[in-house]
């Protein structure tokens, strides 16, 4: 799944989520037709809405190969609302069907104990996503995955449970107070002393880079997917 | 008996009268306070400090389960706990009203009030009084109340409304709660260090104790088997408030019971551990009926009101998850945006995300002052964490979106209408892809937006939008 926000902010991250696949081995298809798991309606509160366009991304993702997402949000999606959201729908079994092979990047990484062979890269900080961490309960495949990556030391910040204040519709609604989280994360962030923050969500990642440049908090951010496909 | 009438239909909701501003305007405001985000975040650590302690000690998670599965059932038998509960309380003497709202369980107090001549009266700390506006009826009715919690006393003071359930002043310093006593007193003579303060309301408090002649408190567990009230507390106010007046009026929310002591014993050690980070409260105070004969202390009368309020109306629903809460605050502490704008922002007696989304289930969905409340969190789930009794709170929320009648979903509903039908094609998918990539190279200045026009203003107020990936620095 390339998700939506990579096609329209940062196609380098489906791209290198491909490559970094691919070299470790594993054979890799990227269905055209695909859009967008349907979020963004869902957590707004327009169902109905999210509801058509996730039936759209069941019938492109019908098969029985797993669905690897570069993003524990929309992979969270997925496995945890897609049940929900098609309870009692004609598409019930589908859904449960792609919420069973749906599976996050770096959780597939480490699951089948693939490297990437990646090319060195230097200390970065982890930015826990709040839905791989809470939806996916998952803390230790983004390190997992970084720790076979030549030269990478990862330099933890403090409070790393903590929200960056993105949270889709409430950057938009709350802009100011989803601002302030958003600050004081690049700020933990550039106080780990890494000059990069790295995470599985690129969504996060859109949000403290336009914070911190805004702010002039010197921190870099890239998506896990450039640093394992680089 | 004369009833008084309430003074008008906006009383009756949940939310404060006296709010100003649209709830973002009111997080601007908060977010503006040094003192009250250093009080916050001095709160919020102490608490996940102690909760990473407590955890050590005891399997939570298994404690967990254990409470949610009591508070479904509880919920579930609702209707013969309750009758059960009410049939205990009787024979033990005491009186059990049943409130279809705010308005009739205030109107019962009152005219108890009335006929028994009452001038005073004190109250601990209670959320389910508080969200029935009892002491502005009181009040109403020419009676004096005292708040006898330290933080409510100080609040009443101040008029101000609670920040926490049961921290409810923590965003005052020491300094304003010394001018707050001193105005109080009538004189400067009030010590201004922590235990000078605390012995100084004990002292006023004491005097108020001694005239009060009804004394109120809320209802932490009802026990259906025995009639008995269980009342949480660590001041000790509330042993006085329901002990030395002659009557005594106990405020439960009807959804507070349980049916037995196996399960209450439970739910009473999950509820400090989560609220404060302790196995234990330091008063735990179990009320069956008034003073009996031979007793020597202990109210003549006892009377338990129980509030609807738009709780039975949840139940059967897929809101009813939310009738298991024990009111211990801890998605309040958890939450990152309670921390950083405090819970007099949400405009509710019950703030945070449980607040976001009891408020308006209480109100109803059109209701302006808390339909726009579920969209204020950032859905990052730390809450659903960190609750003891297990609520889906992240879930919760995003339900509580969908049935609000906000101004938000209005406006983003015509939006998303227009965005279901192109992004369900794989074509009109990639046009308005194109036309975006296309609008960000347009705007795109070294690597960044700093302007984004119609609904993503809102976004480039705060920060920018990066126009290459990865962004340039």
């Amino acid at each position: 799944m390339r998700t939506c926000l990579s096609d329209a902010i940062a196609p380098a991250v489906w791209k290198a989520t491909r490559r970094a696949l691919e070299r470790a081995g594993v054979e890799v298809r990227v269905p055209r037709g695909q859009t967008c798991c349907s979020q963004p309606a869902w957590t707004a509160g327009h169902p109905d809405q999210a509801r058509a366009v996730a039936r759209h991304t069941i019938t492109v993702f019908a098969g029985t190969e797993d669905v690897v997402v570069p993003s524990g949000s929309c992979a969270g999606m997925v496995i945890h609302t897609y049940p929900e959201l098609f309870a009692g729908q004609p598409e019930q079994e589908a859904a449960l069907d792609l919420a069973g092979r749906t599976i996050e990047f770096t959780q597939f990484l480490v699951k089948h104990d693939l490297d990437p062979r990646a090319s060195a890269c230097g200390p970065v900080t982890v930015h826990d996503s709040c839905h791989m961490l809470r939806v996916l309960d998952e803390q230790d495949s983004p390190r997992q995955a970084l720790a076979n990556v030549p030269g990478c030391e990862i330099r933890e910040m403090a409070n790393t449970d903590q929200c960056c204040g993105f949270g889709g519709v409430f950057a938009l609604e709350f802009p100011e107070l989803s601002g302030r989280l958003g600050e004081q994360k690049a700020r933990e962030a550039m106080n780990s002393g890494a000059p990069e923050v790295v995470s599985c969500d690129l969504g996060c990642l859109m949000h403290i880079a336009g914070i911190a440049h805004r702010t002039g908090i010197p921190i870099r951010a890239r998506h896990i997917s450039e640093v394992l496909g680089s | 008996m004369t009833v008084p009438r309430r003074r008008s239909r906006k009383q009756q909701g949940v939310t404060y009268d006296d709010l100003t501003g649209t709830l973002r305007e009111r997080t601007v405001v908060a977010l503006a306070d040094p003192v009250l985000a250093a009080n916050l975040r001095t709160a919020g650590e102490a608490w996940s400090e102690q909760q990473a302690k407590m955890k050590g000690d005891y399997d939570f998670d298994q404690m967990r389960d254990r409470a949610r599965d009591i508070r479904r059932s509880n919920i579930r038998d609702l209707p013969a706990l309750l009758a059960q509960l009410q049939n205990s309380v009787r024979e033990n003497g005491g009186t059990v009203v049943r409130a279809a709202d705010g308005a009739e369980a205030c109107r019962y107090i009152v005219g108890l009030a009335r006929a028994r001549g009452v001038r005073v009266v004190a109250k601990s700390k209670s959320m389910a009084t508080e969200e029935i506006k009892l002491n502005d009826a009181l009040e109403d009715a020419g009676l004096e109340v005292v708040e006898t919690d330290l933080g409510e006393w100080i609040l009443q003071l101040a008029h101000e409304h609670p920040t926490h359930i049961i921290a409810p002043a923590i965003h005052m310093n020491r300094e304003r709660v010394a001018d707050l006593f001193r105005e109080e007193a009538g004189t400067n003579d009030v010590p201004d260090d922590r235990e000078g303060l605390v012995a100084h309301a004990r002292m006023r408090l004491r005097e108020k104790f001694a005239q009060a002649d009804i004394g109120i408190s809320g209802v932490n567990l009802g026990v259906a088997s025995t009639g008995t009230l269980c009342i949480v507390e660590n001041e000790g106010n509330a042993r006085l408030v329901t002990s030395q007046p002659r009557i005594h009026v106990a405020v439960m929310g009807m959804e507070r019971v349980v049916a037995d002591w196996d399960q209450a014993a439970h739910i009473l050690e999950v509820l400090p551990m989560a609220a404060i980070g302790y196995d234990a409260a330091n008063y735990v105070n179990l009320i069956t009926g008034p003073r009996r004969e031979g007793e020597t202390d202990g109210p003549e009368e006892l009377h338990l009101v129980i509030v609807d309020g738009g709780r039975g109306a949840l139940r059967g629903t897929e809101f009813e998850e939310a009738l298991s809460c024990i009111r211990c605050g801890a998605c309040l502490y958890s939450c990152p945006v309670w921390r950083n704008v405090g819970g007099q922002t949400y405009g509710s007696p019950y703030s945070g995300p449980i607040g976001a989304v009891i408020t308006p289930l209480l109100e109803g969905p059109a209701s302006p002052g808390s339909r726009d409340l579920p969209f204020m969190s950032s859905l990052c789930g730390a809450c659903g964490d960190v609750c003891p009794v297990g609520i889906p709170l992240p879930d919760l929320l995003v339900r509580a979106r969908a049935r609000s009648s906000s101004p938000h979903k209005t406006r983003t509903g015509i939006g998303f209408r227009i965005w279901s039908h192109l992004w369900r094609h794989r074509l009109t998918y990639r046009l308005t892809i194109v036309a975006w990539r296309l609008a960000l190279r347009i705007r795109g200045k070294g690597g960044w937006v700093h302007r984004l026009p119609g609904p993503g203003a809102n976004w480039t107020e705060v920060r920018d939008m990066p126009s290459k990936w990865p962004p340039h620095r």
